[in-house]
């Protein structure tokens, strides 16, 4: 009987992390952002089908970094996560915590049991009313899972965008306009090069809107909003 | 893909991903419960169930859209159930729904079908179109055959507004799921065929919406005149039947100092004729 090779569990899990960051950092990053009526999410995408944001349910979004067929899997089993949880009990019960909470175990279960690790790297806004906070949460392909404030930036080159928002993110949140020319600079920036308006994917939780608060914004919309 | 702590599926349907995962949650989930029920009281035929049953519901073609409207009441048995129920529900942002048969059961069935088209929306990323839905609606109904065996009938009236053909649409069911499309006007429940007399004497091809509305409230008044299951406006609590609009802009709801304003001009109208 052939022995298998023995790898240390350090080792082994250090292998799976350096897979797993490079097919992450491959990709092309996405932002998300508070201003002053929600959260503004960003995204690098030259499709204009194939989303990397989405709407879960009233009040949260996903995004998703990495590989395209991976997050989407996640994203629908999010929605069904909430959709399900919504229809058992009701609209206000689900939130975006114990939704994160799934997604960490999952992931985290998958990294440490299967042979490949996913090659993502997702967030779960929720947008807060009625006097509530805004929460984001970042999850890494390890299960590991953030609490962000202000903003959160998740694949390509996410810290150096994190780096550059930091310095320049006021203390107040700022309009949707400038939200969005923030994020549109941070990413010219890093990526160096110019970005169209059609290679971005833009989508905001409007907190002044009622039931489903999430919209996407067309090229056309977002071209009217930094003009205007 | 296995994901540990989340449900896993593969289709797009919410109804599906409940029948497998969760067959508590669907509305057949307690025909277990009612079968073991059934053999203990054999002589209890189908329908001899006191729960309370909602009745008259109708809708009307307009020019702009469609215009669907229902009355208030629930009984059980002889007895008044409910006088505010609510049979018209929102499904999405365009389309609407209004229920006949057993009031839990009918409202549950609504709110899974809100479940079923926003989940399909989110997944997919676009809305079923106007056809889809109303087959999801009815394959819905069909899943719902052995409850009717029970007694438990519900009979729903779905509206749309059709965006590839611009207009409004408007299916009735049966109980076996078969769905049917109406070309003008139809009201089902307890009152719907004096609804249905009262709208065939006054419907005109191309209403304006005004006029549409005005016939619904005018049906489901007469409809209350002649069946007992049917509420009628009850100015003294100040309950009026409600009605929601389809239209290309959307679904409205009608507001009920609106409907208010039609009741008492068609009341005033009755009274004159009377003395």
């Amino acid at each position: 009987m052939p022995m298998p090779y023995y790898v240390s569990p350090e080792q082994m899990m250090q292998d799976k992390a350096e897979y797993a960051k490079k097919g992450i950092a491959k990709g092309r990053s996405i932002i998300a952002i508070e201003f002053v009526n929600g959260i503004l999410l960003v995204a690098e995408n030259p499709s204009a089908s194939l989303y990397k944001i989405s709407e879960i349910y009233d009040s949260i979004a996903f995004a998703g970094a990495g590989k395209y067929s991976e997050f989407e899997n996640l994203r629908k089993a999010g929605i069904r996560h909430a959709d399900l949880k919504g229809f058992m009990y009701s609209r206000e019960d689900v939130t975006a915590r114990s939704l994160a909470n799934g997604y960490s175990q999952s992931l985290g279960t998958i990294f440490s049991q299967e042979q490949k690790p996913l090659e993502v790297e997702i967030l779960v806004v929720q947008v807060g009313h009625n006097g509530h906070a805004n929460e984001m949460y970042r999850i890494s392909f390890d299960g590991s899972i953030i609490d962000e404030r202000t903003f959160a930036v998740i694949g390509g080159k996410s810290e150096a965008i994190q780096a550059l928002l930091k310095e320049k993110v006021l203390t107040q949140s700022p309009e949707l306009r400038n939200a969005l020319a923030l994020c549109i600079t941070a990413l010219e920036q890093i990526g160096n090069q110019k970005l169209s308006l059609e290679s971005l994917e833009v989508a905001v939780l409007d907190r002044t809107r009622d039931g489903r608060r999430f919209r996407r914004l067309s090229p056309a919309d977002t071209k009217q909003l930094l003009s205007g | 893909m296995k994901l540990p702590f989340l449900p896993n599926h593969d289709e797009p349907s919410f109804f599906d991903f409940l029948t497998a995962h969760h067959p508590a949650l669907t509305p057949t989930g307690r025909s277990g419960f009612l079968q073991a029920q059934a053999s203990a009281e054999p002589t209890r035929g189908a329908g001899s169930m006191n729960v309370p049953q909602a009745t008259t519901v109708l809708a009307i073609k307009s020019q702009q859209g469609v215009v669907i409207a229902g009355d208030r009441r629930a009984t059980e048995g002889f007895q008044i159930a409910e006088r505010r129920i609510e049979k018209v529900f929102k499904i999405d942002e365009y389309s609407a729904m209004a229920i006949a048969g057993a009031a839990g059961p009918c409202i549950e069935m609504a709110k899974l079908f809100q479940v079923e088209l926003e989940h399909y929306e989110k997944i997919e990323g676009v809305q079923l179109s106007c056809e889809g839905k109303a087959n999801k609606l009815g394959q819905m109904v069909k899943a719902n055959l052995p409850m009717v065996f029970q007694g438990l009938v519900v009979m729903p009236l779905y509206v749309g507004y059709d965006l590839m053909r611009a207009e409004g649409r408007i299916f009735k069911y049966d109980l076996a799921g078969g769905r049917y499309e109406e070309s003008d006007y139809h009201a089902i429940g307890s009152g719907g065929k004096d609804a249905r007399n009262t709208m065939r004497e006054h419907f005109l091809k191309g209403m304006a919406e005004p006029d549409a509305l005005k016939l619904a409230l005018l049906a489901l008044y007469n409809a209350a005149d002649d069946d007992v299951g049917t509420g009628g406006p009850d100015l003294v609590r100040g309950i009026y039947p409600t009605a929601k609009i389809v239209n290309a802009s959307g679904i409205i709801d009608v507001s009920e100092q609106q409907i208010r304003g039609i009741y008492d001009g068609l009341i005033a109208t009755r009274r004159s004729k009377e003395t």
